[in-house]
């Protein structure tokens, strides 16, 4: 059990840098999920923890020591693969034990590890049997155990779900949290799901083109996305974007003309262009007068415990301003309505319009203690 | 060249690991290639004293020599003699293995195991029922008027020859023929069928050509084989003879540098030999490529 | 198949009884032959029915040899045989397998250098260059040994060529699994890749048996001791006597002898004698 430091960590093949300066401090226990799309270079820098990848510039250390040089096996981590790579000769038994023999601990010792790992993981029945004869997440588990038995400093899990079906997701999530929660070992974890990465994380860091955008706790990235890409990428459906400019104390301007004026929340500078974004759950049909927002709906999904209405802000041509609102599963909504909508206290965000950085200095010190309500409404849909 | 995406960075190791199949490679096989061709431009004089550069000179007897001539010809007679009979008998069986379901399992082990036998006890055995006094072959051919005697027939010894090559080549044909053939799908042959196409119609028109990649490869095979690996079954049978009716490339270099001693010539003959392995390794990997991108 | 036909099934089944009868006819005198007394073959026609000397020949031949020919007794020639037969075969399957080692999870500098180097040697048949190879061979005092009858014969681009299409189909996760538990380049080795390769190990061994069993030249041009006589070989020798003083009953045996372990070891092994084969093709 330990901590890692990334420190402005770089890599590039030939010419090509694919991260660019990555700084992370995991605290001792933490478990951190990192999460992007594919091609962010969230595999690329698990895999140099790991050691599988050489660091081209900056330091990793793992409990206060510099890793940069080490053998995978030197370094006190255990890695959990996609595929789980579980060796296909060897019995579950010695997949679990292959690492140990290498370190050279004692038989007894041995038994004594795989069996305690083997009881946490309900595997004690299958100890004998070679891999191919497992279910798929049996064979996570061993995975899982052949991590767990070598006690070690950090677990490293590359998208170790991501072959399971949906359902055994779900129970293998909750099997990996609260392992990790009764060893108490500092995790990285990397995952392309937003679902998986908001439930497990202590902290998320949210990669995207080899740069870290946002390294918080599940609730503050959702609350207060750093960049627009955050914003799009945490939450679904994702934020709705809607270029705006500053218009003093009328509100901001929409690109149909009309000017909208979210309450409780401090405007930019009179002129200035930025994007407004609106989570799907934040906006509420109201009557006429109150309306900040009215909605051309197009179509309609019905999911049971809510329906989306997608669609285009109204009065605005060619293609953009389209927008989504997520209502109650009651609410009668058809092709062809227009929705007169209100945005909730609080629940605009404001972007700069080049950068997509979050206009900070806008945010009001206190976040509505409403969004943690609708937080898993939101990440499970 | 392929690698793995992970690989290990020790430095001194992978040489350490090549050096066994190199320095094998080097001195058995790289060496005496090179001494082959260095050999090729040399004359040694009658007491072997005396060894001189004579450029081109082996080459042009060897190409201006009518046994040379005749040896090229009886190559290419035979080469196409063994790739023909044992790739038509192959085929056949393959065929009718394909259309027969619990018993393909044993008539393929039936079929096989000559794979086994070494071409000079093949050549042994051939010799041994072609045999012109007591053989049965030519008791056979005697009842239907034919007087055989490989002894002093060319044609008699050519056709032995050949036979007691293919007989040995055939089990090899046949298993890649029966693959080829289950890697036809199934569907094509069936919408054949509901098109109204007999066995016969469907095998000219979807089975062989789609065999024909598969058949084009064992071409090739036969060919390297009848032309490299039959040596035994010259040795043990014909000797080459009679009157130089069989004498293939491959023996005429053994014959010339460990009997008659010609090192030159041998040389020169082993460099053409090799040049001609080479163009044949070549076609045989493009046909492997194209394999590939389907 | 796609339509029943009983009548071409019918065909199917003759073609290829008649098949299997003409393939294994040449194998069946030569087994009769084997089983006569050498009277039978000085005049008339080869027997076709089996006769009584079947233990008198095989235990001539094995233990005694046959004098006429200068040719040493059978079981000698036999244990060179298998000797060499096995020597190739191990040999060539353990080069194969750690060159192929280097060539697919190294960088180094010469590495296209070294596969190159190997892959030439699919071009060189031994025929070929038969001459001076036999040279090299005599300078290095390696005649009349089990060393000259095999190691020249070890180097095989083929085995290394199918290892490191295997190798190459390996996951890379397991490598990165095994470096995680600490595994270093021989341990992977030894302990996963190695038993991974079984399979293709088997065919291998298969194929190169067969190779090895049945090397004429070679052992013919490297042997003039007849202590280190190879079966294969040696019936020529006998053979070449049989002209004069037939004594086909003998050479048969020997004939008979010299099929049988490779026939077997196809036969028992068909199924990685099919894979080695069509995949070391590839």
């Amino acid at each position: 059990m330990s901590a890692i430091a990334i420190r402005d960590v770089r890599k590039s093949y030939g010419k090509t840098e694919v991260i660019h300066g990555v700084n992370i401090d995991i605290a001792d226990g933490e478990f951190i999920v990192i999460v992007g799309p594919s091609g962010c270079g969230k595999s690329t820098l698990l895999r140099m923890v790991a050691g599988l990848e050489t660091i081209t510039e900056g330091t990793i250390e793992i409990g206060g020591r510099v890793v940069n040089r080490l053998e995978p096996g030197e370094r006190d981590i255990a890695m959990v693969f996609q595929n789980y790579a579980l060796y296909p000769h060897m019995s579950v038994f010695d997949n679990m034990a292959y690492g140990l023999k290498i370190a050279g601990l004692s038989k007894d010792d041995i038994r004594a590890r795989v069996d305690k790992a083997a009881t946490m993981l309900q595997l004690q029945p299958f100890l004998d049997r070679k891999p191919r004869q497992l279910s798929g997440g049996q064979r996570q588990r061993v995975a899982m155990g052949r991590a767990l038995v070598r006690d070690p400093a950090a677990f490293l899990l590359d998208e170790p779900l991501s072959n399971l079906d949906a359902k055994l997701r779900v129970q293998m999530r909750l099997e990996i949290k609260q392992l990790q929660q009764s060893v108490g070992t500092t995790a990285l974890y990397v995952t392309h799901d937003q679902v998986e990465a908001m439930t497990l994380a202590d902290r998320l860091v949210v990669m995207h083109d080899g740069v870290a955008e946002q390294i918080d706790t599940p609730m503050a990235v959702y609350a207060r996305p750093a960049t627009t890409f955050v914003a799009g990428f945490i939450g679904s459906p994702a934020m709705n974007m809607l270029p705006v400019e500053a218009a003093g104390n009328r509100g901001l301007m929409l690109a149909n003309g009309r000017t909208v004026k979210p309450r409780d929340i401090r405007l930019p500078e009179k002129g200035r262009k930025a994007i407004l974004g609106v989570r799907p759950e934040h906006m509420a049909p109201v009557s006429g007068p109150n309306a900040d927002l009215e909605l051309d709906v197009a179509a309609v999904e019905t999911l049971g415990a809510d329906t989306l209405a997608h669609g285009r802000l109204a009065g605005v041509e060619n293609g953009s301003g389209e927008l989504v609102v997520r209502l109650p599963g009651s609410t009668q909504v058809r092709p062809g309505d227009r929705l007169a909508l209100a945005i909730e206290l609080g629940m605009a965000h404001l972007f700069d319009a080049e950068s997509g950085a979050r206009l900070k200095e806008l945010d009001l010190p206190a976040v509505p203690a409403r969004a943690d309500k609708r937080l898993a409404e939101a990440v499970n849909a | 060249m392929q690698t793995k995406r992970t690989i290990f960075g020790n430095r001194v190791l992978p040489y350490a690991l090549l050096l066994p199949q190199l320095a094998i490679t080097c001195v058995f096989f790289l060496w005496p290639a090179g001494q082959a061709f260095r050999q090729s431009f040399l004359r040694e004089d009658a007491f072997g004293f005396k060894t001189r550069f004579v450029w081109f000179e082996n080459y042009e007897k060897l190409f201006a020599d009518p046994l040379y001539h005749n040896s090229l010809w009886v190559t290419v007679i035979f080469s196409l003699g063994v790739a023909f009979l044992s790739l038509a008998t192959a085929l056949i069986l393959a065929l009718a293995v394909d259309r027969t379901l619990r018993a393909a399992r044993t008539y393929t082990t039936l079929l096989v195991w000559p794979y086994a036998v070494a071409p000079a006890v093949a050549g042994i055995m051939w010799w041994f029922l072609f045999n012109p006094t007591i053989g049965i072959l030519p008791y056979v051919l005697e009842m239907l008027g034919y007087d055989w005697n490989h002894r002093s027939s060319s044609v008699d010894a050519m056709i032995l020859v050949i036979v007691a090559a293919s007989w040995k080549q055939i089990s090899y044909n046949f298993l890649f023929f029966v693959a080829g053939l289950a890697a036809i799908p199934h569907s094509l042959v069936e919408a054949a069928a509901i098109d109204g196409a007999g066995p016969m119609k469907r095998f000219f028109t979807i089975i062989f050509p789609l065999l024909s990649p598969t058949t084009f490869f064992l071409l090739v095979v036969n060919v390297v084989y009848a032309m490299f690996d039959t040596f035994a079954v010259i040795h043990a049978t014909t000797e080459g003879g009679p009157a130089q009716s069989t004498n293939i490339l491959v023996y005429k270099v053994f014959e010339d540098g460990f009997i008659g001693l010609n090192l030159g010539s041998s040389a020169a003959q082993s460099v053409v030999l090799m040049a001609i392995v080479i163009v044949l390794t070549v076609i045989q990997f493009r046909w492997i490529e194209r394999r590939v991108q389907y | 198949m796609v339509e029943n036909r009983p009548l071409l099934n019918l065909l199917s089944h003759l073609v290829l009884i008649a098949g299997v009868v003409v393939v294994a006819f040449p194998v069946y005198v030569a087994i009769i032959a084997s089983t006569r007394g050498p009277t039978d073959f000085m005049s008339g026609l080869i027997p076709l029915l089996p006769g009584p000397h079947t233990l008198d020949n095989y235990r001539r031949i094995m233990f005694s040899g046959v004098s006429t020919s200068g040719a040493p007794p059978i079981a000698l020639m036999m244990t060179n045989s298998l000797v060499m037969a096995l020597a190739i075969a191990i040999g060539k399957i353990a080069i194969s397998l750690i060159s192929a080692f280097a060539i697919v999870y190294f960088r180094f500098p010469f590495r296209q250098l070294a596969f190159w180097t190997i892959f030439i040697t699919l071009m060189l048949p031994v025929e070929v260059r038969i001459v001076p190879t036999f040279k090299v061979v005599a300078d290095l005092g390696m005649l009349n040994s089990y060393a000259g009858l095999s190691i020249p014969l070890i180097a095989s681009a083929t085995a290394t060529f199918l290892f490191r299409q295997f190798f190459l189909t390996v996951p890379d996760e397991l490598t990165e699994a095994a470096r995680v538990d600490g595994a270093g380049p021989l341990k992977f080795f030894r302990d996963i890749l190695l038993p991974l390769s079984r399979t293709n190990i088997a065919a291998l061994f298969v194929i190169l048996f067969i190779y090895g069993w049945n090397q004429y030249l070679w052992p013919l041009l490297v042997t003039t001791d007849p202590g280190y006589y190879t079966v294969v070989m040696g019936i020529k020798r006998m053979a070449e006597v049989a002209d004069a003083i037939p004594q086909w009953n003998l050479v048969m045996a020997t004939v008979v002898l010299a099929m049988l372990p490779p026939v077997v070891v196809v036969v028992v092994m068909q199924r990685f004698f099919v894979k080695g084969l069509v995949e070391s093709e590839k």
